[in-house]
């Protein structure tokens, strides 16, 4: 199997260079002869797949068949692991996650070499730019991180086993997600450079790299948020997001993409910010890339971050080819890159997206500071320092607020000039809803839990609440008013009921209302996150004995039992907690320890009672000296609203790529009267 | 004789009086300043994560930092006081987010720069938009402007909206 994957891997670089050199020679002299050499450059740009899948079922056949001759396999499996993680070991390791992207990277070019009708020209460009990527990806996988060397020494019995926190169902979903995205980005950038080298005439170019870019975007949110479940449902420290510098980025491309599937909008529309999408599309990718050199370089030290290797100095040098090549095309040719209209307001949906655009890159440049600081640290003054959640937070939130902000506004601006009348009347009710929250929230009582009874001027983090809060009422407000007044206006000509005309109004323009959808899937999501001022913990540091309580909020935790369990992989540790609420039986609850035999190593599994109004999470963290459990109850406010809003953000992300309903015939009452037939013949 | 104060301004007073007792209370609650300095302290062991949110599942080190900062918040010692002692032993590391002093202070500095900087440079290409001329337009058509411009517009409106 090794002999296999390493062949099908040099021939997949071999192909992959085949198709560079023979796409750049038919592009570079056209004619009939170089057609023909430009469609062998496709088609072994298409075989690369094959060759890349060849390989990665390789390694994926060594993991089931435990070849612990391959060093990969040795490191990162065992004997006794269930098959779903023997699966994933093939982006659990350096090497095999490095296969992994190239595997995606071939499949993504797969896919756009066969649509290449849709523009050979722009498609054969895209193609040779994929081809130089994939160069360096095969380049590395076959010379600096290859998962089919061999392990030195003697065979052994059994692997090391997958690390622990890994053995999560959502180690079999989250990395795919993630990498999707990641690779994702390398499409429209291919688009994009491809356009700009050839200074492609209209917009075509634009429409097809939006969608390339709505799907990456997609599966990239998927796979943040999927990170984050699985750090709340695995780590057992209570929260989804600790800044730490993998987590960023991962945050940095994202931020970059979704500035741009706003901008574009003025691209397509209006025929401005040419140059600032170009910068756009380009950042998403190099930024996705320079997340990877971040995971991968140990130049800054992370908890996510694999292995520390050579492969740094490599993406390094690949970070500085690809901003050269992109600058001298752009220095080249961004002449023809001129907008075609002029701002005429302030108050217009063109500035509420320039605005919208600053603050998603500045929230960006925000991360990426805070992610470097702790080096640039180090290297001003010698010493390190820790860049945690108290910074991001105090830093981040306040430019979340103001585009939650942008959000509420943008969407009900007109193009081009909004008159003040008709902002007035646009927002007046949705700002009071808004109001009317804020009120009901500070008013409340606080025995109501969570953010009820809020006191905004005792904290921070509660004004910051109270205003996220609030501006999530108005978000929602603006975007329901959008949808009851198009819908109301259906209604009005076609006679159907509101609901079914505000589904005719999505039909008519997916693009706009599937992007409302996204946003208040957003705007559910920050809830949750607001919550998180809220969030109460409590240790019963003794340990419980049988029938001991401890409780937290309107909860009462009673310990039933305790007890111990051994299977093949792993031994485990539980408790077994009864929850009452107000004196009545609730639920049950089982935090658990486990530790791993092969790796030796410890993890937590948490046990979590999850509602809408907060999530109950109880952590195992160990055992007194008389084998009593220690438990940690966590009372999370509002987190389940999290995951709900990116379920709501893929619903509308997909709804988005919904191609339009045809626009209804209209037919004039002149026509009617031309075709029209006597109700009654005579005689 | 002194004029009676207004009410208002005696509601005002009790007002600031009522909002002073609520955000200073708690504020030298043990309990709470615990909760307070825990947050903006790492675990040291390695796991990246705040001090009070290390779960320490075989951590060698949380516990034992949680006893000191309870000890020092016990004690009376003042934040920066506690922050300086954690600093001395463990190394700058310990704080969660960089201080305020010296070059530490640019970490908090520039994303606010970032954003005036963003903000000057946005408004400069909205100005250079609005006067740059209108596009040339073919022959014999032309522009529609001003008043004109407006009644279509209020047709669109009221053909689209309620």
């Amino acid at each position: 199997m090794a002999q296999i994957g390493s062949f099908a891997l040099l021939l997949a670089l071999a192909l992959s260079i085949y198709s560079f050199a023979a796409g750049l020679f038919a592009l570079a002299s056209p004619g009939p002869g170089s057609e023909r050499v430009g469609e062998t450059a496709r088609r072994a740009g298409v075989a690369v797949f094959g060759a890349v899948v060849l390989a990665a079922i390789a390694l994926v056949v060594s993991a089931f068949r435990d070849d612990f001759s391959i060093a990969y396999i040795f490191h990162h499996s065992n004997r006794d692991l269930p098959g779903p993680y023997k699966f994933a070991t093939l982006w659990s390791g350096q090497e095999g996650s490095i296969l992994f992207w190239a595997l995606l990277l071939s499949g993504y070019g797969f896919i756009l070499r066969l649509r290449y009708k849709t523009d050979p020209r722009l498609f054969a460009y895209a193609s040779v730019v994929l081809a130089g990527v994939q160069i360096f990806f095969l380049a590395l996988v076959n010379f600096a991180a290859n998962p089919f060397g061999l392990l030195e020494g003697p065979l052994r019995a059994d692997g090391s086993g997958l690390n622990p926190l890994l053995q999560y169902p959502e180690m079999v979903i989250h990395p795919p997600m993630l990498y999707l995205g990641y690779v994702g980005t390398t499409v429209p950038f291919a688009f994009a450079l491809g356009a700009l080298i050839m200074k492609y005439p209209g917009d075509k170019w634009i429409h097809i790299t939006r969608r390339w870019t709505m799907v990456t975007w997609g599966l990239l949110t998927c796979g943040i948020f999927l990170g984050a479940h699985w750090a709340y449902s695995v780590l057992g420290w209570g929260g989804y997001w600790g800044w730490d510098p993998v987590e960023n980025a991962s945050l940095m491309p994202w931020l970059f993409g979704t500035a741009f599937l706003h901008s574009v909008m003025m691209q397509e529309k209006r025929g401005m910010l040419k140059v600032w999408n170009m910068w756009l599309v380009f950042g998403s990718f190099w930024l996705a890339i320079w997340g990877t050199f971040l995971t991968r370089s140990g130049i800054i030290a992370s908890v996510h971050a694999f292995a520390q290797s050579s492969i740094g100095t490599w993406f390094a040098y690949f970070l500085a080819i690809i901003f050269a090549v992109f600058i001298f095309f752009y220095i080249k040719n961004h002449e023809h890159l001129r907008s075609e209209h002029k701002l005429e307001s302030l108050i217009s949906r063109e500035s509420s997206f320039l605005f919208n655009n600053l603050l998603f890159v500045l929230l960006c440049f925000t991360v990426a500071w805070g992610t470097w600081f702790p080096k640039i640290s180090e290297l001003v003054q010698g010493n390190k320092v820790t860049v945690g959640a108290p910074f991001y937070n105090r830093v981040a939130i306040p430019v979340a607020l103001l585009l939650l902000i942008l959000t509420a506004v943008g969407p009900l601006l007109a193009w081009r000039k909004t008159s003040l009348e008709s902002l007035k009347r646009n927002f007046m009710w949705p700002t009071v809803g808004a109001v009317v929250v804020a009120i009901i929230l500070m008013l409340t009582p606080p025995s109501w839990g969570g953010p009820f009874g809020l006191r905004p001027w005792t904290d921070i983090s509660y004004f910051y609440s109270l205003m996220a809060l609030s501006l999530a009422a108005l978000v929602t407000l603006t975007i329901a008013s959008e949808f009851y007044r198009g819908g109301k206006v259906i209604s009005g000509h076609t006679g159907q009921g509101m609901f079914a005309s505000m589904v005719q109004l999505t039909h008519r323009n997916t693009r706009r209302y599937g992007g409302y959808i996204v946003h208040f899937g957003a705007v559910v999501a920050i809830v949750g996150f607001a919550g998180s001022a809220f969030n109460q913990d409590k240790e019963a540091s003794n340990g419980l004995a049988y029938g001991d309580k401890m409780t937290i909020g309107n909860y009462e935790l009673v310990c039933r039992s305790y007890t111990q369990d051994d299977a093949p992989n792993v031994a485990s540790e539980w408790a077994i907690m009864d929850i009452y609420q107000n004196g009545r039986k609730v639920d049950t609850l089982t935090p658990q320890r486990l530790f791993y035999k092969a790796s030796q190593q410890a993890s937590t599994k948490p046990s979590i009672r999850s509602n809408f109004q907060e999530d109950l999470y109880l952590v195992y963290e160990g055992q007194n000296e008389k084998g009593q459990p220690i438990i940690k109850a966590h009372l999370n406010p509002l987190v389940i609203w999290i995951w709900i809003g990116v379920w709501i953000i893929l619903v509308g992300t997909g709804l988005a790529l919904v191609p339009n309903a045809p626009a209804p015939v209209r037919v004039t009452s002149a026509r009617l009267v031309e075709h029209a037939v006597p109700a009654v013949t005579g005689d | 004789m002194t004029r009676p104060k207004p009410i208002l301004h005696r509601a005002l007073r009790c007002a600031l009086i009522g909002v002073a007792v609520f955000a200073l209370a708690g504020a030298g609650d043990p309990a709470t300043r615990f909760n307070e300095l825990g947050h903006q302290l790492m675990c040291i062991c390695g796991c990246n994560q705040i001090l009070l949110e290390c779960n320490h599942v075989g951590c060698p080190d949380s516990d034992g930092m949680r006893n000191e900062l309870m000890t020092a918040v016990s004690r009376g010692d003042s934040d920066s006081l506690v922050s300086q002692a954690f600093v001395q032993k463990y190394g700058p590391t310990v704080l969660a987010a960089p201080t305020g002093t010296g070059f530490d202070r640019t970490a908090w500095i520039m994303p606010f720069v970032a954003l005036i900087l963003g903000f000057g440079l946005v408004i400069f290409v909205v100005r250079a938009w609005k006067n740059r001329p209108a596009p040339a337009i073919a022959d014999g058509l032309r522009p529609i402007r001003g008043a004109e411009l407006e009644q279509f517009r209020d047709q669109a409106g009221k053909e689209t909206d309620l």
